[in-house]
């Protein structure tokens, strides 16, 4: 049961995937983006990561995702006649994207023992908070101070125009 | 496996039986209350006061023409209204509404629980659902291809993620004095015990959380209010500037769909400030009382109790409606994230620090 549906989710998150760059409508490209994010957040419940899961639906689907179509339908991107990207950039993209899976799966297949015998804490909210407020306290505030400088910078960016 | 099966079944009816009857009932309601407060007559034709109007509404709707508009984007223009309706009927499933209770049925011991999905997570749940609820709205009004649709989704995206924002950490002070996720233990923290309970071990609390985050509480409510798109911040279908926003390319029963995630949303939001904010089924000084009775009156009472609850909130919403002028854009913008925000993160820092100061003492 948990194999079958760890397949269906992950080929339609694929699938969605895959359809995200291949769209040539921005509206449905987010969509499917959002399908991906939908397929994701069932893979963590199948981990019995459900902190995980409702995090991602909560910040992707519901903020992030509700954003970039805002964007879209504000600038009005209705129908692209080509993909976005020029031919040359889109090899790179290509190339570099294939690198990226090889290099996944050779960690994957290497590390896969290795992860399994890592005591890695139950789903759980409590004990998630407290790994990330004892052992992980650094990374996590770091993560923090990186979202802030982000944020001000694109307020920077933004206010700097008009002066 | 079949009992359970047919629980589930059995709870599932009997929750889309309380949204089926609360929403045509708010509607009629809706427009009789508005009716009394501008001294009009309202619908008073269709039988006794009015009262089998819905129906006539209802089947008004079924038998109008289906209409899709030649320009609109055809897949997303169908899916929108069932993605408005969704998250609102899922957030009110994971919502108790009375104790769980044991009972034998066909020889079996069964332990009911009166919500249809216990998740874990609880109230993370409900604010990651209940996030989705703006897709809808935002597809209805891009895929109507029409400039005042996609101003009414436009607006409403904004609005919605300010509140939220607001809301969620209105309720973060209750979590903090609940120390748990769970809607359950938030209530059963505020049902009355004679006596004054222990908080966290230290901190002295009893009765509803109204009392003790009252602040949590206005901000709380007032984001529902922005979040169901009632007035005073129904910006994103502000008749006078954008005809009828997100919906107004739609008709018969997709409109009507839209009209009914209106009301739906209100019950779900309702319920959760019930949930929260309002002692759930306590009834705070006769729950030491409801507490002594026999299992079926006890679970009688609780629910008879969070309904009437749940249909004076109501009320509330509707004679709010009424009563309040709409927002201007910018003053909504400027009051989600410059007041109710810095009020809301006060408002957690202040309950954090007391929680502290008490388990230090």
């Amino acid at each position: 049961m948990e194999y079958a549906l760890f397949f269906a989710f992950s080929l339609v998150a694929i699938v969605s995937g895959i359809m995200v760059i291949t769209q040539k409508n921005a509206v449905y490209s987010g969509l499917y983006l959002l399908l991906t994010f939908f397929c994701l957040a069932a893979l963590y419940i199948l981990l019995h990561a459900e902190f995980v899961a409702v995090v991602q639906i909560a910040v992707y689907a519901g903020a992030i995702m509700v954003l970039f179509l805002f964007v879209i339908m504000l600038l009005n991107l209705r129908f692209e006649s080509d993909s976005f990207a020029p031919p040359l950039p889109r090899m790179i993209g290509i190339g570099v994207g294939l690198l990226f899976a090889v290099q996944f799966v050779w960690i994957g297949l290497g590390g896969m023992g290795a992860a399994a015998e890592r005591n890695i804490p139950e789903g759980t909210t409590a004990a998630l908070g407290m790994e990330l407020f004892t052992k992980y306290i650094v990374p996590f505030e770091a993560a923090g101070v990186l979202l802030l400088v982000a944020m001000l910078g694109a307020v920077y960016l933004a206010k700097r125009k008009h002066n | 496996m079949p009992v359970d099966l047919l629980l589930i079944g059995v709870k599932a009816a009997i929750f889309l039986g309380i949204w089926l009857t609360l929403v045509p009932a708010m509607v009629l309601v809706e427009r009789r209350l508005s009716a009394f407060m501008q001294d009009r007559l309202g619908p008073n034709r269709v039988g006794p006061f009015g009262i089998v109007q819905p129906i006539a509404d209802a089947l008004k709707f079924f038998f109008k023409e289906d209409v899709i508009p030649h320009h609109v984007d055809k897949a997303l223009y169908l899916l929108a209204p069932a993605a408005i309706l969704i998250p609102s009927l899922v957030t009110f499933s994971v919502i108790p509404l009375t104790e769980p209770f044991g009972f034998s049925l066909f020889g079996q011991d069964i332990h009911f629980k009166f919500q249809i999905a216990d998740v874990s997570i609880g109230i993370l749940f409900v604010f990651a659902v209940a996030s989705l609820g703006v897709y809808g709205i935002v597809l209805g009004g891009w895929a109507s291809n029409n400039k005042y649709s996609l101003l009414g989704g436009l607006r409403s995206s904004a609005q919605m993620i300010s509140y939220e924002i607001a809301m969620g950490l209105a309720a973060l002070s209750v979590l903090m004095m609940a120390g748990s996720l769970s809607i359950f233990d938030i209530i059963q923290m505020q049902i009355f015990n004679g006596e004054t309970g222990k908080l966290f071990g230290v901190l002295p609390v009893s009765g509803w959380l109204i009392f003790h985050q009252p602040l949590a509480a206005l901000i709380f409510i007032i984001a529902v209010f922005a979040e169901t798109n009632r007035l005073p911040f129904d910006l994103p279908e502000a008749e006078q500037e954008l005809v009828g926003g997100y919906h107004t390319e739609y008709g018969s029963m997709k409109f009507a769909a839209f009209f009914m995630a209106e009301y739906c949303n209100m019950v779900t939001g309702s319920a959760l400030i019930i949930a929260l904010f309002l002692g759930g089924w306590s009834t705070l000084f006769f729950d030491p009382w409801v507490a002594g009775l026999p299992v079926f009156f006890k679970i009688f009472v609780q629910f008879s109790v969070f309904m009437t609850k749940l249909i004076v909130v109501l009320f509330f919403f509707v004679v709010v409606r009424w009563t309040l002028p709409r927002f201007r854009y910018d003053q909504l913008m400027n009051l989600g994230w410059k007041v109710f925000f810095e009020l809301a993160l006060l408002n957690v820092v202040i309950t954090a620090v007391v929680i502290g100061f008490m388990s230090v003492s």
